[in-house]
């Protein structure tokens, strides 16, 4: 059975990229490109994994995820956390707000197949 | 003829009429008419009583013996009132102020009221003194059984000891009897001072009568005599220099410390004026009472046979010759002389052993100030009635131990090297804040432990208390430590030697040990009341009470000050504090001045031992060291320097904090740069990866997928290099490393090349700009590449987000207030009045859309036109974006 992954990233050209390679894997992917109703559309979708972006227009990929935490469906979804800020201040902050893992950007292809097959086994 | 019963008769008749002198003053002081007494001519007698027996018979027997040495004695206690007078001020207003009763009250008061001090002192004064009364006692004696020998021949069964034993026993009487009448607050004693004043007038008379008798009746006038003199033993007599000195210094320094000196100068003292007159007239009665001394030994030694005893040449020259009158003359002279002495050394002694030994104990035996029952006073009384006993007792004993062989001067200058012992403690008290009680207990115990070893005690004669081998080889045959040799410095006159050691590893062991201690806070709070004593008009605060113990007191200040005496103090205190009825409030000045009444009764310390029981808590608040800190100006300007250095020194730290604030703002900041920097240099290579990546990895992509992916890596290399350069300018920009290439040129040539370098690419023909051409021919002397970069960013901004269906811009130039005005307004939305706080920042890019930019157009923008003298800022309420862009006049040729 086909995985669904949604991917809330605002940089065209990475959705791009990312959709083209977990696509190429047998994901279906589902793209948001803003914060505010960010939260929303995971509840709607209930998806099997999030890939989630920090640096977003109206609200952070930090507040979406703990907003995540709180709510009882999303509270153990799996939740990969993507930033471009590679300190390591920047890490800290995404594992307290609940982040199944945590990438820095630039990623290897190869990298973020292997930690989305991961995440969703298990 | 005169008898020896005649004698006592004559002697009784004496005394009796000294009492009656001592009454009428006292009746005329309580009367209120006692201004006669108290004129400074009565003072300068009283101080007579330095010159005892001693003087009287002693002097005579010194000239004898050493020739002019004797002029020694007098010449310090000149030196004093003459070059030293300010000393005497000083103790005499600090006696007044402190209520000081006696010279171990001065100095327990000013070493923190120590009750121990005190004792010690007392002591000492007591060893000090006892030899000096027993030389009275020998005096008065030998006197009486010169006339026995030479008249009364069946009187010998009478024994010089017999007759001692009465006259101690008178002495004290007397002494009794004037010195305890009652207990005076402010311990002056009218009646014995008249008394005194008139024996020092009497002793004189005698003296004075002998010397002229001698010059005029038995020498053939003054030539004659000079010519004896200089034919005489004393006229080859040598001078020594070291004894000479020693001995002023110990005269000097005995005039100030003996209790009994201590007791007319200070204690009676009516009034500092006094010293005025008594600075001259003193020296001046010395000066009288040693002239003939010369004259009447070198007759004696030609007159009378050899192997008489010089000490009474002054008796026995008269009687030799049979001049009865003036014998019986010259006997009452020394009685007055040597009962004068015994009378006051007494009356002061006994103040200070009453005070600080049995008063003490009697409290802490009877349990305390405000529980003992009945009337204190006659507690007081008692014991000094018992003291004067005591002291004289002492003295006849020292008289029988000594066996009264001894030469009476020398037994006066041991007792002067016993009392000077207090010298370096006195002047030190109240000159140096910095002596402490350790100190004084240091120094007096070094040199009375050194006086009593090198002086007193050999004294007594070899074998006595110290035997042959240690005067020779030293104790335990230590040679150093030989009690006339100290440190094997040999030759020394014993008694120069035991002065100079004495008095000087006093005053160094006083020194050190008050450099070592810490003084107490009621230490330093007596100290700078003492050295300060001119200063202070009123004294610093030293206790507090609450009204609950005002009754008390008032039992307790009855038993001691009298009932009437002590309502009538409180009375007043209650009027001067303004309170309804007899109770005053126990506020720190009435304690203060209770204590002081106290004191003069029973000495500072049990005063403030009595006070200290009733009030109880801590004597000394922390206000009162405040007071104490504030008092010298020394420390006043310590304290300013202080003050100022703490003021600096805060200033520096404010300095500090705000430089650290700074430093933490510009790294926080560079922090956030670096982060800012960070992600907007990773979002495109994460592009650039991914797709190089995919296009490495597949093989089966499509040619058009190919181009795509190709054409998103070229443009996400040149955004990346982009923003290197505009992150290189704006660091240029910034760090004012810019090289500006000023040039002339026209406004409306430099807005075109910015149009066609803006307008390029997809959608850049969709915006239309709209321009005033009229407006635009202003010729411009600028860096014109840079201000055509700022047009760019701006038509470029218009470009990418003005949101309208149709996008247009105008360019709008005018001048403003002598500045050019180029004014660049889109019609689109405009920028929020938040956003508008911040575009201008760096990595500030705002709203939806934020397209491909970093974020530092904008700021290279300010940061241009800052360099250019110029400004750019946010235009609102224009409908759209606005952007005023402002170069000043000087830069600007309004074209002809």
């Amino acid at each position: 059975m086909e995985k669904n992954v949604l991917l809330i990233e605002d940089e065209p050209n990475i959705i791009e990229a990312i959709s083209f390679i977990l696509s190429r894997d047998g994901w279906s992917v589902a793209t948001h490109s803003n914060g505010h109703d960010a939260v929303g559309v995971v509840q709607t979708q209930l998806p099997d994994l999030v890939i989630l972006d920090v640096m977003l227009p109206g609200k952070s990929g930090y507040d979406i995820l703990r907003e995540l935490r709180e709510g009882d469906q999303t509270r153990s979804l799996p939740v990969l956390m993507l930033t471009a800020r590679g300190q390591v201040k920047d890490r800290e902050m995404a594992e307290r707000a609940g982040a199944s893992r945590f990438m820095t950007k630039p990623f290897s292809n190869a990298e973020v197949l292997e930690v989305v097959r991961e995440l969703v086994t298990e | 003829m005169a008898t020896f019963n005649v004698l006592v008769a004559v002697c009784l008749i004496y005394v009796a009429f000294l009492f009656v002198v001592a009454f009428a003053a006292e009746r005329a002081a309580i009367r209120g008419r006692s201004n006669w007494l108290r004129s400074p001519l009565i003072y300068t007698l009283s101080l007579s009583i330095y010159c005892t027996a001693w003087t009287f018979y002693g002097a005579v027997g010194y000239a004898a013996r050493s020739g002019l040495e004797y002029l020694t004695i007098y010449l310090g206690p000149s030196l004093v009132m003459v070059g030293w007078w300010w000393i005497l001020r000083k103790l005499v207003r600090i006696g007044r102020s402190q209520r000081v009763t006696s010279i171990a009250d001065l100095i327990s008061s000013r070493y923190g009221k120590s009750n121990l001090l005190a004792i010690g002192v007392t002591i000492l004064a007591v060893i000090g003194t006892t030899p000096y009364i027993a030389l009275q006692l020998q005096s008065v004696t030998v006197s009486f059984s010169v006339f026995s020998d030479a008249y009364d021949v069946n009187s010998h069964v009478q024994s010089h000891e017999s007759n001692a034993l009465l006259i101690a026993a008178g002495l004290a009487l007397f002494t009794i009897v004037f010195g305890t009448r009652n207990l005076d607050a402010n311990e002056r004693h009218h009646g014995v001072v008249m008394a005194i004043a008139v024996e020092a007038v009497v002793k004189l008379f005698a003296l004075l009568a002998v010397g002229a008798f001698v010059v005029w009746g038995l020498g053939g006038g003054v030539s004659d005599i000079l010519n004896r003199i200089d034919s005489s033993e004393i006229g080859d007599w040598e001078m020594r220099g070291d004894r000479w000195a020693g001995l002023i210094f110990l005269s000097a320094a005995a005039f100030l410390c003996l209790p009994r000196m201590f007791q007319v100068m200070v204690v009676e003292n009516e009034d500092e004026g006094h010293l005025r007159t008594a600075a001259w007239a003193f020296p001046a009665y010395l000066m009288l009472i040693s002239l003939f001394v010369v004259p009447i030994a070198v007759v004696g030694l030609d007159l009378l046979p050899a192997g008489s005893n010089p000490d009474f040449f002054v008796l026995t020259i008269p009687l030799a010759t049979g001049n009865d009158g003036l014998a019986m003359l010259s006997f009452i002279g020394g009685f007055s002389s040597a009962t004068s002495m015994v009378i006051v050394a007494a009356l002061a002694l006994s103040t200070m052993v009453s005070n600080h030994i049995v008063m003490p104990i009697w409290l802490s035996a009877s349990g305390g100030g405000a529980s003992v029952s009945g009337d204190v006073r006659h507690v007081v009384l008692l014991s000094r009635r018992i003291s004067i006993a005591g002291v004289v007792t002492l003295g006849y004993l020292y008289y029988r131990l000594s066996g009264g062989g001894t030469a009476l001067a020398s037994i006066g200058l041991i007792s002067f090297a016993g009392v000077a012992q207090f010298l370096p403690v006195l002047l030190g008290g109240i000159f140096w804040r910095g002596a402490t009680r350790l100190g004084a207990f240091a120094g007096l115990t070094v040199g009375f432990v050194i006086w009593a070893y090198a002086l007193l005690l050999p004294s007594f004669g070899t074998g006595v208390f110290i035997s042959e081998s240690v005067m020779a080889q030293g104790p335990l045959g230590l040679s150093w430590l030989r009690p006339q040799a100290f440190f094997g410095i040999d030759g020394m006159d014993p008694l120069v030697h035991a002065i100079l050691w004495s008095i000087s590893l006093n005053a160094l062991a006083f020194f050190v040990a008050s450099l070592i201690g810490f003084p107490s806070p009621l230490e330093r709070l007596q100290g700078a009341q003492f050295v300060n004593v001119y200063e202070h008009s009123s004294t610093p605060q030293s206790w507090s009470g609450s009204l609950a113990q005002s009754e008390d007191l008032m039992v307790m200040a009855q038993r001691i000050l009298g009932a009437r005496e002590a309502q009538r103090l409180f009375e007043r205190e209650a009027r001067r504090q303004g309170v309804s009825g007899l109770l005053p409030e126990p506020s720190p000045d009435f304690l203060q001045v209770l204590e002081r009444e106290l004191a003069g009764s029973v000495g500072a310390a049990t005063a403030h031992a009595m006070i200290g029981q009733i009030v109880g808590g801590a004597s000394v608040s922390v206000e009162d060291l405040m007071a104490v800190a504030d008092e010298t100006a020394q420390m006043m300007e310590y304290s300013s320097q202080l003050e100022a250095q703490s003021d600096e020194l805060s200033r520096t730290a404010r300095q500090l904090r705000q430089a650290n604030e700074k430093l933490t703002r510009i790294s926080e900041q560079k922090d956030a740069f670096l982060s800012q920097i960070s992600h907007e240099l990773r979002t495109p290579m994460t592009s650039i990866r991914a797709f190089s990546e995919i296009l490495r990895d597949s093989e089966k992509l499509s040619e058009d997928d190919k181009i795509k992916y190709s054409s998103i890596i070229h443009n996400e290399a040149i955004r990346l290099t982009r923003l290197l350069d505009d992150l290189l300018d704006l660091s240029v920009l910034e760090n004012g490393q810019v090289t500006l290439n000023v040039q002339t040129g026209q406004l409306a040539a430099i807005l075109d090349h910015a149009l066609a370098a803006a307008l390029t690419g997809n959608g850049s023909e969709r915006l239309h700009v709209t321009r005033h051409r009229t407006q635009e021919h202003i010729a411009l002397t600028t860096d014109l590449d840079r201000l055509s970069q700022v047009f760019i960013n701006l038509i470029g901004n218009a470009q990418k987000y003005c949101d309208a269906d149709y996008p247009s811009l105008t360019i709008d130039v005018g001048v403003h207030e002598g500045a050019l005005v180029v004014d660049f307004v889109d019609n689109g939305t405009g920028i929020s009045k938040d956003d508008q706080a911040v575009i201008f920042e760096k990595f500030s890019r705002v709203g939806e859309q934020r397209a491909n930019g970093a974020g530092l157009g904008l700021a290279i923008c300010r940061e241009i036109m800052s360099r250019l003298g110029g400004d750019i800022a946010y235009l609102p309420g224009q409908g759209g974006g606005a952007f005023r862009v402002t170069l000043p006049e000087t830069r600007v040729t309004l074209a002809s």
